[in-house]
């Protein structure tokens, strides 16, 4: 069984983030690049998959100039992945439907049975990578899916989709396939820094060229603004006493307890 | 790195009726015990392996003296020892997958003792190391790593809030990079002093009392990093080497004419570390570089208190600083300086060293009680406990470290923790304020 995880930087939220000045996109200056999330958990997942079933995993991310690629890919690596490859060459992150263009193409002379990604990113939501790739490679596709397992005869896999009020569908999906993961079974294993410098120093990362073009997403950020705070709460102030008897004094005044503290 | 060595069983051993070492027979003659004599031989594999390891070395001179188990702070709290680790070892046991190997403190006292030089300080962190490569860390420890790397602190706090506890300082505190001109002291900060609730309290008595001294000094602010080093000892070595390079980067931006820190672990990083990584100068913790200005501290006041002083395992044992801090505490008027038993040298450790400070759930299934509580009942002890005594302390990881353990020793109330710089601060300002 070949899985191939797809991935892509997104902006650290560890730092605050700032608008630049033009007012339609993130003040790059003190930003830094993490993996998404999303694809973190894809990666554990095929890490699991392949420990539970043998076979290999391939990580693809998008080469972008902004963030480091190719620690992610050692990071990968690190993790455990057996093969990485860079995608592209890009000034910034594309949008989705340049991303899912890209992998299409580099997917071509690659093993792949399994294809799994991020379900999501901080930096769009719009989640559309994996059913714009599948559409392109004409596979079945199934997104914010959990609790993947491969059928005994690996042909197919179930995933379940959780839906409001506790309701969870099984899936049964055809191989080869395209899964959007919204979480993993286990948290993503550490990779351990000392591990991702030596494979940073020794590990082969390969590189595809895709020719890109083709129809963007044809959406313009026009204005991005922070949300602004609404005047509707209160926020209590001072020492761990005062805030707690004022919020005696707001449950008493509402009728939810009996005196105020002491 | 020979991921495929299984651990050995202790059931391997061999009894020899001959064992040739080096070409000669030790056997002894048959009749020496009215038997035959039995020659253990035990697998060397695992013993091989960690002395091929670099800093893995002394291990196998080990011979089983014992001198390391009185002063083993965690031998006091349960099974483990130093000696122990040797035996292990040499029966089998590569420490890959025993909890001993996270138990060691790396606080350096079996060293001080042992006749062999047989040194923790750097067999733990070799060991360690590989079992990081292998994944094989305690998920607490993991967390921390990776906050490390993503934020540069423990916490995984934003590196731009590194600089939020100035706000509350009273005096004006500058950061280097919009001084633009260069400073005598580069003032590092540290994770705990800069983030922790209780940690600022330090950080904020600290600039009063540089600003008071009339000291030229500046931080980095939000470029200034974890030193690393208790990642270096908990065996992530490369992201030791990571935070390090980001440091070095800020230290080169900026001129200054040393380097003055609040943490033990980064003065010993600073000075013992960072010099093979590119990066050599003068390095004080901060009770040295207060000590010889002592007598221009304004005292305006007189603050009346038993107190006993903690010696951090790395300034103290580690790095020889015993008396910079006592110079500190004896000119602080109104305080009556008495010393514990296990202090100095022989100082007993909090438990926060090499990794320690990340451990405390795993920890604490392997210890009777931590050792940062027995440090507490021995300041008790010392000090009594009506309420006028104060374990003082001089290093971030303390002041939480040991307000907890007062707490869970039931001696809240009863003894204060104080940072030495704290109590430099409350005397400085007139009574009653």
């Amino acid at each position: 069984m070949d899985y191939v995880v797809l991935l892509k930087q997104v902006p650290d939220l560890a730092e605050e983030l700032e608008i630049d000045s033009a007012g339609t996109g993130l003040d790059r200056e003190w930003m830094s690049y993490v993996a998404s999330e999303w694809d973190e958990y894809a990666l554990e997942e095929a890490l699991q998959l392949r420990e539970a079933n043998g076979g290999t995993v391939t990580c693809l991310a998008l080469g972008v100039a902004t963030g480091d690629v190719d620690e992610v890919l050692a990071t990968c690596l690190a993790r455990g992945a057996d093969r990485v490859v860079k995608v592209g060459s890009f000034d910034e992150s594309p949008d989705s439907h340049a991303a899912a263009a890209a992998f299409a193409e580099a997917l071509e002379p690659i093993p792949h049975d399994l294809i799994l990604t991020g379900v999501q990113a901080i930096d769009d939501l719009d989640g559309q990578v994996g059913p714009l790739l599948a559409a392109r490679r004409g596979m079945p596709h199934l997104s914010v899916v959990t609790h993947i397992a491969v059928s005994g005869d690996g042909r197919s896999v179930t995933a379940h989709q959780e839906y409001a009020g506790g309701v969870v569908g099984e899936f049964e999906v055809d191989l080869p396939a395209v899964l959007g993961v919204q979480s993993s079974r286990e948290a993503p294993r550490y990779a351990p820094v000392s591990r991702v410098r030596q494979l940073l120093k020794t590990a082969t990362i390969e590189t595809v060229d895709v020719a890109g073009g083709g129809p963007r997403s044809g959406l313009v950020v026009e204005s991005m603004s922070v949300p602004e705070t609404g005047a509707a709460a209160e926020m209590i102030a001072g020492n761990a006493q005062a805030i707690a008897e004022r919020i005696a004094e707001l449950l008493a005044e509402r009728g939810i307890t009996g005196g105020a503290a002491r | 790195m020979s991921k495929e060595l299984p651990v050995i069983k202790v059931d391997q051993v061999n009894e020899l009726e001959h064992a040739v070492v080096d070409g000669i027979d030790i056997s002894g003659h048959w009749n020496r015990m009215f038997s035959q004599r039995a020659i253990s031989d035990y697998p060397t594999e695992a013993m091989d392996w960690v002395t091929s390891l670099a800093g893995g070395e002394s291990l196998r001179d080990c011979y089983q003296c014992g001198k390391c188990v009185p002063v083993c702070p965690v031998q006091h709290v349960g099974d483990y020892g130093p000696r122990k680790l040797n035996a292990k070892v040499l029966r089998g046991n590569n420490l890959l997958d025993d909890p001993d190997l996270w138990l060691c403190t790396t606080c350096g006292n079996c060293y001080r003792v042992c006749p062999k030089e047989v040194d923790p300080l750097r067999i733990m962190p070799a060991i360690r190391e590989q079992a990081v490569l292998e994944g094989k860390i305690p998920d607490e420890l993991s967390d921390v790593f990776r906050n490390l790397q993503k934020s540069g602190n423990p916490m995984g706090e934003s590196p731009r809030k590194r600089i939020d506890w100035v706000a509350e300082a009273g005096v004006d505190v500058p950061v280097i990079s919009q001084l633009g001109r260069p400073v005598d002291v580069l003032w590092y900060v540290s994770d705990y002093t800069s983030y922790h609730p209780r940690g600022k309290d330090a950080a904020r008595a600290m600039a009063r009392v540089l600003t008071a001294l009339g000291v030229d000094f500046a931080i980095l602010g939000p470029e200034e990093r974890s030193d690393g080093d208790s990642a270096r000892l908990a065996g992530e070595s490369g992201l030791f080497e990571l935070l390090a390079e980001q440091n070095i980067k800020a230290f080169s931006k900026y001129e200054f004419q040393r380097l003055v820190v609040m943490d033990p672990h980064a003065y010993n990083a600073f000075k013992n570390h960072y010099p093979r990584l590119g990066w050599a100068g003068e390095v004080l913790h901060y009770t040295q570089f207060l000590a010889p200005l002592v007598d221009d501290i304004e005292f305006r006041s007189s603050v009346e208190l038993d107190v006993t002083y903690h010696d951090p395992c790395y300034l103290g044992r580690n790095n020889g600083e015993y008396d910079a801090p006592r110079r500190l505490l004896q000119a602080i008027p109104g305080i009556r300086l008495v010393e514990m038993p296990h202090t100095k040298s022989n100082g007993y450790c909090c438990g926060g060293g090499g990794g320690g400070m990340w451990l405390d759930g795993f920890v604490a299934d392997h210890v009777s009680e931590r050792l940062s509580e027995r440090r507490v009942r021995e300041a008790v002890a010392t000090v009594g406990m009506d309420g006028s005594g104060v374990l003082s302390v001089a290093c971030p990881y303390e002041p939480s470290r040991f307000e907890d353990a007062v707490k869970s020793t039931g001696n809240d109330g009863r003894l204060d923790v104080r940072d030495i710089v704290e109590l430099i601060d409350q005397a400085m300002q007139p009574s009653g304020s």
